[in-house]
């Protein structure tokens, strides 16, 4: 029905297109935004995969709509890395504690901790495994995903490539 | 799954909301932080032609002291109560529940005033609202009222606003000092709808109950108030509860439904446990105490 301008900051950019109002935030930053790194698993809530950072805050960007962004500031798993390529924090303990496997509820995870560890650069790590329940993985590598958060807990990050370091 | 079409507008306030609403006919939905309604939208089990997103209405975020209460505005987000000083001290019951209230992601966009609103009977906030005995404040072109929570629910999804109305605010009393807060719940896994579950607060005045507020989440169509062990509880001593017998007033209202989740006679099971030992494990504390 009706179309509307949305403007919004992603990943750093300005991003502006019309949009029907029905479009989902997540579906606007994948075929507006050219961010297929949110990946739509659900779209009814359940499965996490679609997190991004908005204003800050980790949200499902399949239950918010595209006009519901005007003028935020999202980050997409495409934009937590550096300008040099070099990882997030984040990034960095998924890939040193084997986080992922297929990678398709991956980038709602690193979204979801990205935002805890921007907000306090060592969160509790009761915190950020809570946050996790926010998230299904179909390949079911909770451990790994959990090593993560402890190592980002711990400030333990980088300092070793060797992975199940002592508990 | 992509929602049908619809028109949005983002109304500054209640008034132009409400004209919307009321021009609508009953075509237009009030989108807050959309947590529950988006599903619905994107299933397609609801299908309006106009959405009224209110998150831009002035004064539709944060809480209030009002004379005997506390007053949340509609569009607070879960995630900034749940850390909210003046709800922790006041409104505790509610913290408690409110970390039950989906997940950290839905909680950073979902709202308290969303979440009563739409009247889920499994969800934490109907039930909360109903045990504390919440005041919901509506507003339409055709003025403006306050319902009791106990009076707002009557069915899934189904509650006493009209189309054209818009929940402007919901107060929770004061249980005054030294209170104790009741809270449990069963859900397959964090974050999901509770299997069964209760919250109350139970008023104390040196040791004796003077006032109880109990309410079943996911046990009827609607949030359950326990008001026979209600009626029991107020004059008690902590030390001079029969629980046994209390449990078994408090299931009395109840009506829990069958599903693939659990059983009814599951539910009543569980529910009675849980709220035994709920009520066990605080009373122990206030001994020590
Ligand atoms: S796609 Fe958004 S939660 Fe599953
Ligand atoms: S890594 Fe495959 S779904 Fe999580």
């Amino acid at each position: 029905m009706s179309e509307h301008r949305v403007e919004l900051t992603v990943n750093g950019a300005r991003l502006a297109a019309t949009t029907e109002a029905r479009t989902s935030l997540g579906d606007f930053l994948r075929l507006k935004g050219g961010c297929t790194g949110v990946h739509l698993g659900c779209e009814h809530g359940v499965c996490g995969a679609c997190t991004v950072i908005v204003d800050g805050a980790a949200v499902r960007s399949c239950l918010m709509l595209a006009v519901q962004a005007e003028g935020a500031t999202v980050t997409t798993a495409e934009g937590l890395a550096a300008a040099d390529g070099s990882l997030h924090p984040v990034q960095q303990a998924m890939r040193e504690n084997h986080g992922l496997q297929c990678g398709f509820c991956t980038p709602g995870v690193v979204c979801t901790f990205a935002a805890l560890v921007d907000r306090n650069e060592r969160p509790d790590e009761a915190e950020l495994v809570n946050a996790m329940s926010g998230h299904l993985c179909r390949c079911t590598g909770y451990q790994g995903i959990r090593k993560a958060a402890k190592a980002l807990a711990e400030g333990t990050v980088g300092q070793s490539q060797q992975t199940g370091s002592a508990a | 799954m992509k929602p049908a079409p619809f028109d949005y507008v983002a109304p500054r306030t209640v008034a132009e909301a409400c004209a919307v609403l009321s021009e609508a006919g009953g075509g237009a939905t009030v989108i807050a932080g959309g947590q529950t309604l988006m599903p619905l939208l994107n299933l397609r089990m609801s299908q309006p032609f106009i959405l009224v997103d209110v998150n831009h209405i002035e004064g539709f975020s944060g809480v209030t002291r009002v004379p005997g209460g506390t007053r949340i505005a509609p569009a607070t987000r879960q995630a900034a109560a749940l850390k909210d000083g003046t709800l922790a001290a006041h409104v505790p019951a509610l913290v408690s529940a409110l970390g039950h209230v989906g997940h950290h992601q839905t909680r950073n966009r979902g709202t308290i005033g969303g979440s009563v609103a739409l009247g889920e009977p499994a969800a934490e906030m109907p039930a909360t609202a109903v045990a504390l005995g919440a005041a919901i404040d509506v507003a339409s072109v055709r003025g403006t009222r306050t319902v009791p929570a106990r009076e707002f629910y009557l069915g899934p999804y189904m509650t006493v606003l009209e189309p054209d109305e818009l929940v402007t605010g919901i107060t929770y009393p004061d249980w005054g000092e030294g209170h104790v807060v009741l809270f449990n719940e069963l859900a397959q896994r964090p974050g999901d709808f509770a299997l069964t579950g209760f919250v109350g607060t139970l008023a104390l005045d040196g040791g004796k109950i003077t006032r109880a507020g109990l309410a079943w989440m996911a046990m009827g169509p609607t949030p359950v108030a326990m008001t026979e062990a209600e009626a029991v509880l107020a004059g008690q001593t902590l030390d001079g509860i029969d629980i046994a017998a209390l449990s078994d007033l408090a299931l009395r209202p109840t009506a829990p439904f069958d599903d693939q989740h659990a059983s009814a006679e599951y539910r009543r099971t569980v529910g009675k446990r849980l709220f035994e030992k709920t009520l066990r494990a605080a009373l122990q504390v206030k001994e020590v105490a």
